[in-house]
């Protein structure tokens, strides 16, 4: 069999909003590009994305402006975000979301005729661009038809639509190649023949989205295992804050077939209440001291405020997410929880079946249709659901280059820093088109710069010996089992609320099933064998847990997406430092890095008795960096 | 409450293949998905399929379940009597590649060929003002999650594969009709190459796109015959010919 | 060679369908009734007689335009003296009834109707079509039913028509004003099932305001065209209440033609 072989200026591996972007930005700058993505063209996880996209183009309320966005992200992510991501993301966000609407985006609109903005949690004002709740959708389907349009530019001047683009559809990367130190492709298999595939392209940009399947419960889909994260990290590439998962309060638990997806937060802004298996409305019992004045104490006053928000305080059932999860998750722990380990959310108690159907149409619909639940008649069981990953592959903000790898570029949920300990809603939508194109034209400027660089053959053999392993192995361990075994001992260990001995113990646990991972034999031959493609997809898995697993035993506090039973406190001095993951080719480990300060044109963006609350006063008194 | 399923899964390549039997439990509330993944874990490590979202909104996991179109994670295995077999087969107007997975490439050939929305010269953006009973049409159409079951039910290219050249299919009608109704596109030809590049006078209205669509877009009543209607004021209506030569009514409208 | 479900390529699987439902039921009924109707319709015709009741005539004639016409039942005059084929006299239904047939039969639920159960093109939804070629709507004839929308008009005309029709069963058999029988309620039926199936066309939809690009400025054609997109959901029932009624309306005069009583006056 001879090797299929590609020549292209940069490889973009991911298919989502993100890297369809950063294709966009290289072909316009004149390269040839490959997208490579493991599904079907349009298919990326992106279309899951409901509420919208946030972007501080004032169009419903004039008072928006990029600094009250930066402001509303920075406070989101507690402060451990990285100022120039969440500066460049909220000056860049408008322009990205205007031009997709040139090239087709058909966004909700205001009376005047311009984009309409929804209000969202953490956001001051009504920020996101949206199209009803199926705004990833029009994202995806708006940038597969700006490349196509792209190709068919290609078509008509050079006779050939993929002269110059191409997508690689279902092909998996299983490694990034470099020669003397730098980006020289990378290798992989077709999913559908099993027949391998070399790219050589001196810049490659990582676009690969989450990691939610390493979880047992998430609303992440099949291609959410983390590959780029571990492939970067295999490339010699960190990875930055990986304790940082965000884990959704609301999502199903039962029935099975719709365990871990969403659940959105309007069930609960439209009165949905939560309720345990012994009928009690728990939330009152977990309001914590910071928002006991907004909050109600009481049954009677929390439903009055659906009728009078002035004059009573708002129910608990509308704290922050990560509050709401750990309540919940702490009822289940007690023994109080649904016979599938959730609690129940009820909406039909408060609003008759019409206004259900007309506020909530699609959550009716999705039950009705995926779980045959009647939620105008019946509660649904709802528990903490994995959501998203904060940290990532560590970048420059103002190129999206992996930092240590020359010609490295991460855009997207892969890459960290953006969003710090936790993401605002409708963050991440614009996070993938600031950053993507920032990730396109940085590879594009690199690839300008530096030229080709070969890939030796020996870095081909040692590829495609990887590849061949599971079918040569006579171990005998099924891929599909270690996968749910990885899924118990994240979901149990390092979960939404960790502790010290849990994660020492997952730590250990996680080595054992990578030592046996070793093992996997496959059924079958390499045509289109899920058996085959798992075995890949477990390797990330396996680092990205061990990654989150080990900066979470390190970090001794709580904030955002990173739960310390141990630690229950949020620590100024912990929020000076950044968790730096790296792989010797046989473990992870983790180093601590300062946090880069906050320059004084930024800081003086807040009011410093804000600040307090986060920053030591050591650096309140330094009022920023210069 | 878990239940015992039968189950005949078509198993197979390009060459040969065939349905097998397979007896699998399923619990309760669980979609034909849910029972695939299972058969794949215990029984069948390379059963193949596709599947993404596995939440009705990715259109990865078309297939034919007791012969119809249907996505899988969208079809409840208590829809189907306790003692009924389950027949599950690969999209069947597609080249299978293998098992439960079909070579859908005709589907991307196809929106190759229909050219992009191509806003006023000069416009910048953020500049478009479009109101929003203007888009709503539109909108409807990009509701569409491309899982092509509405391309896998006509019968034009279903039962007779020499009309794929000529036939573009309800996909890439309610793409075309979307554009048409865009109140900014500026390339006016659609409803010309709609009927004379795309196939559209092959469609004879027999709606099972709409009948099978999972996101129940109205493909036939909103999209394709308003399509025709559009180009019979151009093609079949000496009257409206005639007046668009006279007051160049597109433009006014 | 084989094509369709049985192309090179595809998935080998002997069935032409898989499905377990009834799925031919839909399309036996359509044939089932739509036959019976054509049968009773051509009886009906060539019996060229009793369509006529002071003040009743059946749709099928209306308006009757020849001089063979029942005295009293021609409102548009007799512009065609009689039309002799092989020396005998055609009846005048048939110089009428190709117009509201041509309505019907390039009428967009009724192609839907045909193709699957007379044509079985297909009989349904994935479920292998018996031809072995199809150029559907892209050739003579079929190619006619790009002109639906000039049936439409004519069957506005014809709408009007039975509507006076209606109006003019409030007299009673001698002529006078004022009277109500069982006839008037069935003729008012008809005309208003027949505004319905007509209000309800996608030709109709088309010309009110689909064909418009911008909705936002023409706000009243707008606000018709959302009344008859609702109408339009509901398109296949008044297409069968109405050909049914039109059966049932001419049923009716026929029998009032024959047995005088039959019309019960209410007033």
């Amino acid at each position: 069999m001879t090797l299929e072989k590609h020549k292209y200026d940069v490889v973009i591996i991911g298919a989502g909003g993100a890297g369809l972007r950063a294709a966009v930005e290289a072909r316009e700058a004149g390269l040839s590009v490959a997208i490579v993505c493991k599904s079907l063209f349009g298919k990326a996880h992106t279309v899951m994305a409901e509420g919208g996209a946030a972007a501080s183009m004032g169009n419903v309320n004039d008072n928006d402006n990029w600094m009250v966005h930066f402001r509303d992200t920075m406070r989101g992510g507690k402060f451990l975000n990285h100022y120039r991501m969440a500066e460049l993301h909220a000056k860049e966000a408008p322009d990205r979301i205007w031009e997709l609407e040139m090239w087709g985006a058909l966004f909700d609109r205001t009376n005047e005729g311009k984009i309409s903005q929804r209000n969202f949690g953490g956001h001051e004002y009504p920020r996101l661009a949206h199209v009803g709740d199926r705004t990833g959708l029009e994202l995806i389907r708006t940038m597969q038809q700006r490349i196509v349009a792209l190709q068919q530019q290609d078509a008509k001047e050079h006779g050939d639509a993929e002269k110059n683009m191409k997508v690689f559809a279902e092909v998996t990367i299983t490694e990034i190649l470099k020669e003397n130190g730098k980006i020289a492709g990378a290798y992989g298999y077709r999913r559908e023949s099993g027949s391998e595939v070399l790219f050589q392209a001196p810049a490659v940009v990582i676009a690969t989205g989450g990691v939610g399947k390493t979880f047992k419960i998430t609303s992440n889909s099949w291609e959410g295992t983390g590959d780029g994260h571990a492939l970067a990290l295999k490339a010699g590439a960190n990875l930055v804050d990986m304790e940082f998962l965000q884990f959704h309060p609301t999502g199903m638990v039962w029935p099975l077939s719709v365990k871990g997806i969403l659940v959105t937060e309007s069930v609960r802004g439209e009165g949905g209440i939560l309720t345990n298996s012994l009928g009690e409305r728990f939330m009152f019992k977990y309001i914590p001291d910071v928002f006991i004045d907004k909050y109600a104490d009481n049954e009677a006053e929390a439903d009055r405020w659906y009728e009078d928000q002035d004059n009573n305080r708002r129910p608990p059932e509308l704290l922050p997410r990560d509050e709401v999860a750990r309540a919940i998750n702490s009822e289940v722990k007690a023994g109080r929880g649904t016979e599938h380990g959730g609690v129940f959310l009820d909406v039909s108690k408060r609003l008759s079946a019409e206004v259900i159907k007309k506020r909530l149409p699609s959550m009716w619909h999705q039950f009705y249709e995926l779980a045959g639940v009647d939620i105008t008649k019946e509660p649904m069981e709802v528990g903490p659901t994995c959501h998203y990953v904060m940290g990532g592959v560590e970048v420059e903000p103002d190129s999206a280059a992996a930092v240590g790898v020359p010609g490295l570029f991460a855009a997207g949920e892969v890459a960290g820093g953006m969003h710090g300990s936790n993401r605002l809603g409708g963050n991440s939508l614009t996070d993938l088109l600031v950053f993507g194109r920032r990730a396109g034209k940085g590879a594009a400027d690199y690839v300008k710069a530096n030229g080709a660089n070969p890939v030796s053959d020996a870095a081909i053999e040692k590829a495609a010996a990887k590849i061949e392993a599971p079918f040569t192995s006579t171990g005998g361990e099924n891929a599909y089992t270690l996968h749910q075994e990885l899924q118990e001992i994240t979901h149990n260990l390092v979960g939404i609320i960790r502790t010290g001995a849990e994660l020492t113990e997952a730590i250990e646990k996680i080595a054992d099933i990578r030592k046996r991972s070793g093992n996997i034999s496959v059924t079958g031959d390499r045509k289109f064998n899920p058996g085959f493609h798992l075995a890949f997809d477990l390797d990330n898995m396996l680092l990205v847990a061990e990654s989150t697993a080990k900066s979470a035993l390190l970090r001794e506090e709580s904030r955002g997406g990173h739960t310390r039973d141990d630690f229950p406190g949020m620590n100024s001095t912990w929020r000076q430092v950044n968790h730096i993951s790296s792989f010797d080719g046989d473990k992870v480990s983790i180093k601590s890095q300062p946090l880069p300060v906050l320059p004084k044109e930024l800081f003086d963006l807040f009011d410093v008795h804000e600040l307090e609350k986060y920053m030591t006063s050591a650096e309140i008194a330094k009022g920023g960096s210069n | 409450m878990a239940r015992t399923l039968k189950l005949r899964i078509w198993r197979g390549d390009d060459k040969t293949g065939g349905l097998q039997d397979v007896t699998v439990e399923a619990n309760h509330g669980e979609v034909v998905l849910d029972i695939i993944h299972r058969v794949q874990a215990t029984q069948m490590g390379d059963l193949a399929v596709r599947w993404n979202c596995k939440a009705g909104k990715c259109g990865s996991c078309s297939m034919e379940i007791n012969g119809k179109p249907r996505l899988a994670c969208m079809t409840q295995v208590a829809s189907y009597p306790e003692d009924e077999v389950i027949t599950i087969t690969p999209l069947r107007a597609f080249p299978v590649i293998k098992d439960l997975v079909t070579d859908v490439s005709f589907n991307y050939k196809k929106a190759m060929e229909i050219p992009a929305v191509v806003m006023p010269e000069g416009m910048k953006p953020g500049e478009p003002r479009m109101q929003q009973v203007d888009v709503e049409r539109s909108q409807e159409f990009r509701k569409c999650i491309e899982c092509f079951l509405c391309q896998n039910t006509c019968h034009v290219i279903r039962d007779h594969e020499e009309n794929k050249k000529s036939f573009s299919g309800p996909r890439f009608f309610i793409r075309i009709a979307e554009l048409d109704m865009h109140p900014l596109d500026m390339l006016r030809n659609r409803k010309k190459t709609a009927q004379e590049e795309h196939g559209l006078g092959f469609c004879n209205i027999t709606k099972c796109c709409t009948e099978v669509c999972p996101e129940h877009i109205k493909i036939t009543d909103n999209a394709i015959i308003p399509m025709k209607e559009r180009v019979a004021d151009e093609k079949y209506d000496p009257v409206r010919w005639l007046g668009s030569k006279i007051r160049r009514r597109e433009e006014v409208l | 060679m084989a094509t369709g479900v049985f192309s090179e390529g595809r998935a080998k699987i002997a069935q032409r369908t898989l499905r377990t439902d009834k799925w031919w039921i839909q399309p036996l009924i359509t044939v089932g009734v739509l036959f019976s109707f054509i049968v009773y319709a051509t009886w009906r015709a060539l019996e060229n007689a009793h369509y006529y009741a002071e003040p009743l005539i059946s749709p099928f004639y209306s308006p009757c335009l020849s001089t063979t016409c029942v005295s009293g039942s021609s409102l548009l005059g007799t512009p065609f003296g009689h039309i002799l084929i092989f020396g005998m006299v055609l009846s005048p239904a048939f110089i009428i009834l190709i117009f509201p047939l041509g309505f019907r039969m390039t009428c967009y639920y009724y192609r839907k109707a045909y193709f699957r159960s007379f044509w079985m093109s297909p009989p349904a939804c994935a479920v292998a079509e018996p031809h072995a070629k199809y150029t559907g709507e892209t050739k003579a004839p079929l190619i006619v039913n790009n002109g639906h929308r000039y049936f439409f008009y004519i069957g506005l005309v014809f709408n009007t028509l039975l509507t006076i029709d209606a109006f003019l069963a409030f007299k009673n058999p001698e002529g006078q004003w004022g009277h109500m029988s069982l006839g008037t309620v069935v003729l008012l039926l008809n005309a208003t099932f027949l505004w319905g199936y007509s209000a309800s066309c996608h030709s109709c939809r088309h010309a009110i305001g689909g064909r418009l690009r911008h909705f936002s400025k023409h706000p009243f054609r707008y606000k018709a065209w959302t009344i008859v997109s609702k109408l339009n959901t509901k398109h296949q029932n008044f297409a069968w209440v109405s050909l049914i009624w039109v059966a049932f309306s001419d049923f009716f005069v026929r029998m009032v033609s024959l047995h005088p009583t039959w019309n019960k006056y209410f007033f």
